[in-house]
This record gives C-alpha cells, sequence and structure tokens, in this order.
C-alpha cells in the first residue's frame, strides 16, 4: 500500500506549525530549541516528498545540507544557552533582553 | 611610454609598511623602545625604495612608469595595476618622507605598539592610493585609509576626540558611496560599449559618455575627493579632526590624506571625464576661491592653533583646486606641487604644535606668550615653516603659489585676482598667531618652556631643508611633474577641442603668435 | 673684472650663513666684526664691477651672469640671475656702502645686547636680499629680493619682541608691504600673460605686446606694490611705526635702502612704463601728495626719530614725483644723495639716544651739542643738505628733481616747492630742539628721573658718521645741472634713454629755479629758528591732526579693521558655526532623532522576533498565493 504524498506534506505542514507556534509561545530557551528542531525537519520532510514526488533527487541531497547546518547551529547554540545558564540563573528567554534598542 | 623595471619597486612600497604593521601588532611584548626603533626603520626602509624610485624615474617622460599590472579577481576585472608618473611620485615621496618623521617626531606613550601598526598599514593605505591605476584598487586604498585614521583619532585623540572621529569616518566615508557608485557605473558603460569589464584606468579613459552622464559621474568623483579634501563647503571636518587627533594624527590627515583628495581629481576626473571637468570648472574654481578667501577670514578669528592651521589648509587646498582647474600647464603644475609643499609645511607646523603642546599642555594662543625668549629654536624654525606657509619667496609655497595663479589668471583672470588676496590674509592670521605666541614679555608659565633638543631638531630638520630646498631649486622636481602635466592637458585639450593659451606653453613665442592672431 | 659681480651678493650670503650657525658662539663683538667684513667684502666687488663697467664703451655697459633656472614650467622659464647695468651698478654701490658703514656703526650701538649676534644674521641676509633686488635680471628674482627684504625689515623692527609695541610694528610693516605685493603680483601675472616673459631684457623688447589699456594697468599694479615698499599713500603709516627697530636699521632699512626699493622698481620697469602716461600722472599726483602731507606731519611729531621717518616718506615722495615726471635719473640721484644724508641724520640720531640712554622725545632733549659734539658737528651737515642749501647734496639733487617737475607741470612744481620749504623747517626744529635750547634731560619729568650727562658715542660710530657727512655734503657733484659736469646723468644715460624730460630746461630757467630753491631753504630754516628759539613747548604750531598723522590709521582701523574683524568673527561663528557646520551637524541630528524612534521596535525578546519573521512569512506566502490565485 502506498501512502498518497499530501499525508506527508500535511503531517509536515503540521510538524512546522507546532514548532513555529511552540517558538512563539515558550519561555524555555532549550524547548525553543527543540520547536527550531521541529521547524528544520518538517522542512526536510517536504523536501524528501516532493524529492520522490518529484523524481528529483536534489531534494533529498538538501536535506543532508539541513542536517549538517541543523547540527552545527545546534552545537553553537546550545554552547550559548550553557554559557548563559552558568552566568544567570533564570532560564526564561525573555530574560535575556539586553539587545533591546 | 611605460617603462617597468624588473623589480616591483611599487609593490615593495605598499607590502613594505603594510608587513611592517602586522609584525609590530603582533610583538606583543616588545618594549617600547623596540617597537618605536623598528616602526622608524620600516617607514625608513619604504622612503628608501621611494627614493629608489624617484632615483630610477625617467625624466621628461609623461607616461606612467614602473608599471607592474597583475590580474587579482579576473571575473571582475580588477587587477593589482600599479605605476607612478610625475604627478604622483613627489607625493609617494612626500608620504614616505612624513611618516618617518611622524614615528620618530611624534611618539606616544599610550600603546605604541597599536599606534605604531595603525601608522604603517596607513603609510601603505596612503601610497597604495598614490600608485593605483585600477579604479577598484585605488577604491579599496582609498578606503582603507580610513579605518587606521579613525582608531588614531579615536584612540590616541584629545578631548572632543569621539566627535571628531565619527565626523571624520561618517562624512568620509559618505563621499566614498558616491565614488564607488560612479566607478562601478563607469565600469559597467565600459563594459556595455566595448564589451570588456575593466577597471584599468587607461583601459577606462576610452569610455564615450553623453553629457549628462559625465556631469553625473563626474559629481560623483568629486564628491567624494571634495569631502577627503577638503574643499569649501565640505570641510567641516577637518577642524575638528585637525584638532581633536594626536600630533602624529594631525600631520597624517593634513599632510597626506588631504592630498588624495586632490590627487584624486587630478587623476581620475580629469582623465576620465575631461568635458565634465571643462565645463564645471567655473563652479569648483569659484568654490576654490571662495575657500582660499573664506578659509583666511575664518583662520583670522580663530584661537585655537589647530583649528587655525586647518582653516588655513582649506585656504590652500583651494589654491591647488584653482590651479587645477585652470588647465594650464602652470596652473596644474603649480597645484601638484603645491601638493608636496603643503604636506610638508602643514606636518612640520603640525609637529610644531605637538612640540608646544608635549611642553604647555594647551596650543591655545591665549595661553601662550613670549615663547621666542625661553625657545629660540622652536621659534626660528616656527619662523621659517610660517614664512612658507604665507609665501615667502625662496621658501617652498612661494613656487607653487605663484605658479597656480599666473596659470590660472591666463585663463581666468578675476578668479586670479580674487584668489591673490588671500596672500594678504594669510599673512595676517599666521603673523598675529606668531605674535600672540612667541612676540611678547614671558610670563613665568611660559619662560620655563624647553627649547628644541637635539633630538627634535633632527627630527624636523628634514622638512625645513625640503623646505629651503623646494624653494631655491625645485627644478628637479618641475621637470618631473610638468611632462605628466603637459600630458594631462593635452588630453584635456584633444577632448574638448579646446587649448591653453600659447603663452603657457611657448611663453613669449606664443605670445606673439596669439598677438598676430588678434591682429 | 665684471664678472666679480655674483661675489657682491656672495658675501653677505656667506656671512649669513656663518653668522646662522656659528654666530652665537662668536658673540659680541666678533660678530658684528664678521658682518661687517662680509658687507665690506661685498663693497669691494661692487667697486671691482664697478671699475670693469666703467672700461666699457658706453653702449655696451649690460651683461647678465646666470646662474641656474629656478622655475622652468612650459611658457614660464625663470632664471636666477644677475643684470649688471649702469643703474644696478649704481645702487649696488650705495647700498654697500652705506650698509658698510651702519654695520660698523651698529657694532658700537649693538654692545651688550643679548641677541647680539642675531641682529647681524638679519641685517647680512638683509644686504643679500637687497642686492638680489637691485641685480635681477626679472621681475619673479627682483620679487624674491622685494620680500626678502620686507621679512628681514619684518624680523628687525619686532626686533626688540619682548614689548608688544614692537611686535606689531613689524607685523604692521609686513602686513601693509603685502597688500603692496598683491599689486606686484598681478602686475607679474599680467605682463606674463601678454609677454610670455617676466625677464626685463625680454619684456622691453616685446613692449608691443602689452599694449596701452594693460600697459597702464600694470604700472599702476607695480606702483601699488611700490607704494607698500616706498611707504607712499595710502600704504605710507607703516613706516612711524617701523622705527620701533633699532636704529640702524631705521638708518639702513627704512631710510637708505629698502624703502626706496619702490623707486627703482619703477626706474627699473621705466620702459613700460613710458608706454603710459596716464599712469605717470596718478605716479606723479601720488609722489607730490605724499611728498606734502608727511612734511606738514613731520613738523609736529614729538619722537626724533618719528621726524625723521616722516621725512623719509615725504623725501621717497619726491622720488616717485620725479619717476612720474619721467625724470628718472633725477629720482636715482636724489636716491643716492638721500641715502647718505637721511643715513647720516638717523645714525645722528641714534648716537642721541645711545648717548641719552634711549631717550626720543624731542622734548626732553636740547643742548647737546656740547655734550655730544661729535654728533652735533656731522648732524650739522645731514640738516643743511636736507633742508636744500647748496652747495651740499640735497640743494643738487631736490633741484634736479623739482626742475624736471616744472617741465611737466608748474602745479605741482608749487606743491613740491612748499613741501622744501617745510622740509627746511622741520628739519631746523628737529636740529634746535636736540642742539640747542635748555637742557631739558637734566629736568625729571613726571614718568621719569633727570639723565644723566649724555657721553658721546664710541669711534666705531663716529667713523660712520664722519664718512656719511662727507659724501653728504659732495655727493651733489656727481651731477651738476651744467653741460659737461653732469657726470651721473651721462652715466645712467643708457639705461633711461628715451625717457620723456630726460633734457636739461634751458640754462636760464635752471638757474632761476635754482635761486628759488635755495631762497625757499633758507626761508623755512629762518622761520623754524625764530619760532623754537623763544621756547621749546608751542602747541599752536604742533596740531593734534597732524600729530595724529591726519587721523589716517584711525581711518584705517574704522574702515577696514573693525569691520574686518567683524566679518571673521561673523564668518568664524555664524556663517562656520550654524550654517556650514550646522548642515552637517543638523543631518546627523536627524538620524539621530529618527533612530531614537525606531529603535523601539527592537524590544530585546525572541518571541517579538519571532512573531515578525513569522508575520513576513505569512504575508509572502499571502503575497505569492494572490499572484497565482489572481492570474
Amino acid at each position: 500500500m502506498s501512502i498518497n504524498g499530501d499525508w506527508y506534506l500535511i503531517l509536515a505542514a503540521a510538524l512546522f506549525a507546532i514548532g513555529a507556534v511552540g517558538l512563539l509561545v515558550r519561555r524555555n530557551v532549550l524547548v525553543m530549541f527543540m520547536c527550531i528542531e521541529l521547524m528544520l525537519n518538517a522542512a526536510n520532510l517536504t523536501f524528501v516528498t516532493f524529492s520522490r514526488m518529484l523524481g528529483d533527487i536534489g531534494g533529498q541531497a538538501v536535506v543532508f545540507f539541513v542536517l549538517v547546518v541543523a547540527a552545527a547551529e545546534v552545537v553553537i547554540g546550545l554552547g550559548i544557552v550553557v554559557t548563559i545558564f552558568r552566568r544567570r540563573v533564570s532560564t526564561t528567554a525573555d530574560d535575556l533582553h539586553v539587545l533591546k534598542g | 611610454m611605460s617603462h617597468s623595471p624588473g623589480f616591483p619597486y611599487l609593490t615593495v612600497l605598499v607590502l613594505l609598511p603594510a608587513a611592517g604593521a602586522l609584525v609590530v601588532a603582533l610583538m606583543a611584548k616588545a618594549p617600547r623602545k623596540a617597537l618605536e626603533v623598528l616602526g622608524v626603520a620600516i617607514s625608513l626602509a619604504t622612503l628608501g625604495f621611494a627614493i629608489g624610485v624617484a632615483v630610477l624615474f625617467h625624466t621628461h617622460t609623461g607616461g606612467f612608469q614602473f608599471v607592474s599590472n597583475h590580474d587579482w579577481a579576473q571575473a571582475l576585472g580588477i587587477h593589482w595595476f600599479v605605476g607612478v608618473d610625475g604627478i604622483s611620485l613627489f607625493l609617494v615621496l612626500l608620504s614616505t618622507v612624513l611618516f618617518p618623521i611622524v614615528l620618530a617626531g611624534a611618539r606616544t606613550k599610550n600603546d605604541p605598539r597599536s599606534f605604531i601598526a595603525w601608522m604603517l598599514l596607513l603609510e601603505a593605505a596612503c601610497i597604495g592610493s598614490f600608485i593605483s591605476l585600477d579604479l577598484i584598487l585605488f577604491f579599496f586604498f582609498f578606503e582603507l585609509t580610513l579605518v587606521p585614521s579613525y582608531f588614531i583619532i579615536s584612540g590616541w585623540g584629545y578631548a572632543g576626540r569621539a566627535y571628531a572621529a565619527i565626523k571624520f569616518f561618517v562624512y568620509t566615508f559618505l563621499g566614498s558611496a558616491f565614488l564607488l557608485v560612479g566607478i562601478l557605473a563607469v565600469a559597467f558603460i565600459h563594459q556595455h560599449q566595448t564589451g570588456v569589464l575593466t577597471f584599468s584606468l587607461p583601459a577606462l579613459e576610452h569610455t564615450h559618455f553623453s553629457g549628462t552622464t559625465e556631469v553625473l559621474l563626474f559629481c560623483a568623483f568629486t564628491a567624494a575627493f571634495a569631502v577627503k579634501a577638503p574643499l569649501f563647503p565640505f570641510h567641516t571636518w577637518s577642524p575638528d579632526a585637525y584638532s581633536q587627533a594626536p600630533t602624529g594624527g594631525s600631520m597624517i590627515l593634513a599632510g597626506v590624506l588631504a592630498k588624495i583628495g586632490t590627487y584624486g581629481i587630478i587623476r581620475f576626473d580629469l582623465n576620465l571625464f575631461p568635458q565634465a571637468s571643462k565645463d564645471l570648472a567655473p563652479v569648483l574654481l569659484t568654490l576654490a576661491v571662495i575657500g582660499i578667501l573664506y578659509g583666511a577670514i575664518v583662520a583670522c578669528a580663530q584661537r585655537d592653533m589647530k583649528r587655525l592651521i586647518a582653516y588655513s589648509s582649506l585656504a590652500q587646498i583651494g589654491f591647488i583646486a584653482l590651479g587645477t582647474f585652470a588647465f594650464t600647464t602652470q596652473g596644474l603644475t603649480g597645484g601638484v606641487l603645491l601638493m608636496v609643499n603643503h604636506g610638508l609645511i602643514t606636518a612640520a607646523i603640525f609637529l610644531l604644535i605637538g612640540w608646544i603642546y608635549e611642553r604647555r599642555r594647551t596650543w591655545q594662543l591665549s595661553e601662550l606668550r613670549g615663547l621666542q625668549t625661553p625657545a629660540p629654536v622652536m621659534a626660528a624654525v616656527f619662523t621659517v615653516v610660517m614664512m612658507a606657509s604665507i609665501g615667502l619667496p625662496g621658501l617652498n609655497g612661494f613656487v607653487s603659489e605663484f605658479l597656480i595663479l599666473s596659470g590660472t589668471f591666463l585663463v581666468h583672470r578675476w578668479w586670479a585676482v580674487a584668489a591673490t588676496f588671500g596672500v594678504v590674509l594669510a599673512a595676517l592670521y599666521l603673523l598675529w598667531a606668531y605674535q600672540q605666541g612667541f612676540h611678547g614679555t614671558v610670563d613665568p608659565v611660559n619662560a620655563k618652556t624647553r627649547d628644541l633638543d637635539w633630538t627634535e631638531r633632527l627630527v624636523i630638520a628634514p622638512l625645513i631643508i625640503l623646505i629651503v630646498f623646494l624653494g631655491v631649486y625645485p627644478k628637479p622636481v618641475l621637470d618631473r611633474i610638468t611632462p605628466s602635466v603637459n600630458q594631462l592637458v593635452a588630453r584635456v585639450e584633444v577632448s574638448t577641442h579646446t587649448h591653453q593659451p600659447l603663452v603657457a606653453r611657448y611663453g613669449t613665442a606664443g605670445a606673439e603668435i596669439a598677438a598676430k592672431g588678434q591682429r | 673684472m665684471v664678472h666679480a659681480a655674483f661675489l657682491m651678493p656672495l658675501f653677505p650670503l656667506v656671512g649669513f650663513a656663518v653668522l646662522l650657525t656659528l654666530g652665537r658662539r662668536i658673540g659680541d663683538p666678533w660678530a658684528g666684526w664678521i658682518g661687517t667684513a662680509a658687507i665690506a667684502g661685498a663693497f669691494v666687488a661692487a667697486c671691482v664691477t664697478f671699475a670693469g663697467l666703467v672700461g666699457e664703451p658706453a653702449s655696451t655697459r649690460e651683461f647678465t651672469q646666470t646662474f641656474f633656472t629656478w622655475i622652468p614650467v612650459g611658457g614660464l622659464q625663470v632664471k636666477a640671475a644677475l643684470y649688471i647695468d649702469p643703474l644696478s651698478m649704481t645702487m649696488c654701490l650705495f647700498i654697500t656702502g652705506v650698509s658698510m658703514l651702519i654695520h660698523l656703526y651698529s657694532i658700537g650701538y649693538m654692545k651688550g645686547d643679548r641677541d647680539y649676534s642675531k641682529f647681524f644674521v638679519y641685517l647680512n641676509l638683509f644686504v643679500f636680499s637687497m642686492l638680489v633686488l637691485v641685480l635681477a635680471n626679472n621681475l619673479l628674482v627682483t620679487f624674491v629680493g622685494w620680500e626678502g627684504v620686507g621679512v628681514c625689515s619684518y624680523w628687525l623692527i619686532s626686533y626688540w619682541f619682548q614689548s608688544e609695541s614692537n611686535a606689531s610694528a613689524g607685523k604692521k610693516a609686513f602686513i601693509y608691504n603685502r597688500i603692496g605685493d598683491v599689486g606686484f603680483l598681478l602686475a607679474m601675472f599680467l605682463i606674463f600673460s601678454k609677454a610670455g616673459s617676466l625677464d626685463y631684457s625680454v619684456i622691453f623688447a616685446h613692449k608691443d605686446l602689452i599694449g596701452g589699456g594693460v600697459a597702464t594697468a600694470a604700472v599702476l599694479l607695480l606702483f601699488l606694490g611700490a607704494c607698500g615698499k616706498s611707504a607712499q599713500i595710502p600704504l605710507f603709516n607703516w613706516l612711524p611705526d617701523a622705527m620701533a627697530g633699532p636704529t640702524p636699521v631705521s638708518a639702513l632699512i627704512h631710510a637708505a635702502t629698502m624703502v626706496t626699493a619702490g623707486v627703482y622698481l619703477l626706474c627699473r620697469v621705466s620702459p613700460i612704463l613710458q608706454l603710459s602716461p596716464d599712469a605717470d600722472w596718478v605716479i606723479a599726483i601720488v609722489g607730490v601728495s605724499t611728498a606734502f602731507v608727511a612734511m606738514t606731519i613731520a613738523t609736529s611729531q614729538q619722537d626724533i626719530k618719528k621726524v625723521l621717518a616722516f621725512s623719509t616718506v615725504s623725501q621717497i615722495g619726491y622720488m616717485i614725483l620725479a619717476v612720474g615726471c619721467g625724470a628718472y635719473t633725477a629720482a636715482i640721484f636724489l636716491m643716492v644723495c638721500h641715502a647718505f644724508y637721511k643715513g647720516l641724520l638717523f645714525l645722528g640720531a641714534g648716537s642721541v639716544i645711545h648717548g641719552t640712554e634711549d631717550e626720543q622725545d624731542l622734548k626732553r632733549l636740547g643742548a647737546l651739542r656740547k655734550v655730544l659734539p661729535w654728533t652735533f658737528g656731522t648732524f650739522i651737515f645731514g640738516w643743511l643738505a636736507i633742508s636744500g642749501i647748496p652747495p651740499f647734496s640735497g640743494f643738487w639733487s631736490k633741484g634736479d628733481v623739482l626742475d624736471n617737475v616744472f617741465a611737466k607741470s608748474p602745479v605741482l612744481w608749487a606743491i613740491g616747492l612748499v613741501t622744501a620749504l617745510g622740509t627746511a623747517y622741520y628739519m631746523t626744529r628737529l636740529f634746535y630742539l636736540t642742539f640747542y635750547g635748555k637742557a631739558r634731560w637734566r629736568e625729571p619729568a613726571p614718568d621719569r628721573p633727570a639723565h644723566h650727562t649724555p657721553h658721546e658715542s664710541p669711534w666705531v660710530m663716529r667713523i660712520p658718521l664722519i664718512v656719511l657727512a662727507v659724501l653728504a655734503s659732495v655727493a651733489g657733484f656727481i651731477d651738476l645741472p651744467v653741460g659737461g659736469l653732469d657726470f651721473f646723468n651721462t652715466w645712467l644715460d643708457p639705461v633711461f634713454a628715451g625717457s620723456l624730460y630726460n633734457d636739461h630746461e634751458h640754462s636760464l630757467t635752471v638757474w632761476a629755479l635754482s635761486v628759488t630753491d635755495a631762497a625757499v631753504a633758507v626761508l623755512g630754516l629762518f622761520i623754524a629758528w625764530r619760532i623754537w628759539r623763544v621756547r621749546a613747548d608751542r602747541p599752536e604750531f604742533e596740531p593734534r591732526f597732524l600729530q595724529r598723522v591726519w587721523y589716517w590709521d584711525d581711518a584705517y582701523d574704522a574702515i577696514f579693521g573693525r569691520p574686518g574683524e567683524a566679518l571673521a568673527r561673523f564668518s568664524a561663528t555664524v556663517i562656520e558655526g550654524r550654517i556650514i557646520d550646522g548642515a552637517v551637524n543638523g543631518v546627523g541630528s536627524l538620524v539621530r532623532v529618527t533612530s531614537t524612534k525606531a529603535r523601539r521596535f527592537q524590544t530585546g525578546y525572541v518571541r517579538n522576533y519571532a512573531l515578525a519573521i513569522a508575520l513576513g512569512l505569512a504575508l509572502i506566502i499571502a503575497f505569492m498565493v494572490s499572484r497565482v490565485w489572481w492570474s
């Protein structure tokens, strides 16, 4: 049985929406991070789906780039988060507004 | 036409100080003395190479020499394309003479490592600007000068340095934006016409522009140069920057950086847009004359010696512009010569003011008095420099001023007449300043002022010698400038179908022909 | 022998260089002797050159010595070269001669000064510049000397710079000269633009290139330069202030040599002058007005040096008048004689000042003939010479000028004659108040105590006085208004050949004029003697108007000085500060205000930024979807 490609796309959109809303509503930096990952992987899923549907391998290649970028981002991002946690007790993103104009 | 020896002298001229800057910057642990010696040594070595260039330079040829041309970013048409002609040769020499003097005479106790490194980088950028024959390369160096000068002003300047540095940077940067747009436009128009994307000046000279385009491009280029020079009314960054910069910074700002602006006008405006230059000459001549008179008048009201010199520089730059836009052999040669002379004179004056500050912690004329009694040698040196600035024959300022005015008089009589009155005003404010600072009965505070010591005398001696030498025997310099200027004037004449008065080129014989033609 | 010419400027230049480098170590008095020796060398060189020049036939008495090309740019080729002809030779002879005497005098006068050697440094440089001025073969090199003497004059006037007024006087002299220099510079530009050269020989050979109107303009511009340098109306009032310098300086620079440079310049370019009769009239009128105005002022001055200064202005007015009348020989003749007698008078005055410890006020002098016998004895000759008493030099030289003026215009001549009367009057007043009457220096004044008995000057100062007294007496005989005895006229004839009024008047007229001159001189002398013998304090003959120099300085201050200062202040504060810099700072403020408002958007909360991203994304998608939808 083959599942229609549309379902994958719907799933990806749902994941993306969950990630986006999570990013907007949560204050915890780590959770926000996970939401970003969620959005990235939603995009990945879309890429793979279209790749399959259009028979173009390019989409799958992009996924590898995204994975690498995401991994790098997580490393740096977590690094920053850890440093911030060491300096400050609180963990919410709203406390980090020193770049306020 | 262009001749190039095997050894890449010009490239070395840029790379040597740049490498020196890097080395100095990395020597974090070195003692101050060692850094100072190293800085002077590097700049002296650069001077040595520059003298080598001057010696090997072929007199009586107008074209570029020591040319070296290498691809840099081939796809973009950018080249490492450098060369000197009579116009840029002496500006390179001026830079290489002034930097060792700055490094030896205007030292700083506060973080000498960075100061020396920035200075050497600035030297590389200045020399690079004068020898670039590729527009992007020029722009690169033109912009590169801003970075070290910004840090020198803001790092080692006086009380108002933050304001002065920002004003200097932003004002000049704004001008450069126009320059970049102009450069790109010229290159793309050229590409459109020939199919070749290049930024090399000799190639772009053959670009054809429609009237309006040429005027607009001329304005874009001139905006950058007029701010840098500075020409009236784009000058107000200069009194702030000159007065707030440390001594060495003021010397280089007024002595060398200002010349990049006027040099840019001569090298790029006149070569690329001869027709627009000629058409807009009345506007620039008027601005020049206003600058001469206005700068002098405002200088008369200054009580702050550094600001006074800043306004006097405005007047001098006005003279340079006047000679340039006269489009006569005398005017342009005088303009180029005045760039060199003014560089030497202002550098010497700022150095002296810096030394006065070291002793008295002020350069306000109201607080100085009767310095000639405790410091006769300093007074004598100051007098010589001041007289050169006033335009006393026998010292260098006069030769250039005379050439400019006589060259301008041939074609724009009334502008020259108005500018000549600037000569009186120069005497007015400089003699007044001298009287305030050096004449009169010395009060107890000033009485202890130390005279110049032997190191200081040694440092300023080259400037004094050059000031006198170029006043008495400018022939070696003029013989090298004139052919290049003639070539430039000829280029303008061919493109605009005009010609300078025959007198300017042939003297009495020309005058006779002209008189016959009238009858 | 004529090739020794280059030694004339070389000696003072070497003297200058030696004294500049070693002067402080050599010190008092040997620095003075070295300076004097350098000028003596120049004088000998001048004599040798002169002998060589005389040996040539009259028509070939000119040659050029070229050293190097100074400014070679296109059509403008200026060479550093000397031009020797009878005119420049005459100038060199009397310049080096008088300079030598004054150097000698200075050895004594400046004794004990703290900057003794510096004085001779300046003085040698001055002589060098003066020789460059007269020997130059083109206008530009003349201008080098012209400015050189000007700057030396500045340094020497403000030599005692500790006093504010001396410093100001030097500055004033320099700036007045600079105003004149504008004229000189513009004249050079004009001549170059028309003739394509600045060499005298080339310009004169191509006179036709300089048409009538241009010639008038060029001459008047050069004359403006001459007015500055030679202290003529309207630029004459720097010279009295210049008396702030040491007296030898006043004698050398501000009486004998530098101030006559304007006259020399006009004589040098006489071929151009002849192209423009209109300019001649202007020159003659300015000359006679200056002579008259300065004479009136000289009658009322209190300071012995100021009287002499205005007298110098007045005498140069005569020379300018002669130039305006085309009588170049007469102008040079008067210049030479004037150098002798005015040099003598200044040195005599210096001797008085030296002897009385810096007393310059005529009202504090008097009865000095007994205590200063040498000064008094030599001063008599100077006094009689300038007053125009025959047979002293002033009579002949001034007579020569007035004869020529009479030929041009009797009106000018009449004014000149009145001036001659006044000259005899004020000189006699000065002479009487200094050497006769009561010994007022014995009485203490409110502001200073009585003087000690004055002392006569040392012999180094007396010798120049004696030599100049002899010269002032006999110099007139070099050009007697009798055919065959007018040696000077014959000597200069090759230079000024073709001058308008070169020939003397009918001999009967000359005799009548000479008798008139002599009578006027005696009359002036007599009047002054009658007036000043009675008492020294005669305010009715010294009106305030004349003491304040016709309010000339006050007028300049009101017309140029104060408005100029106001303009400078206005430019610096309002135009520069508010308008030009105001615009720049205005742009800066505008940016700042805008960004102050705009920064509110940057809250610093990540969720806000994320929301902005999401909204932006939504907008873009909406836009794209709508594009697809509507197409």
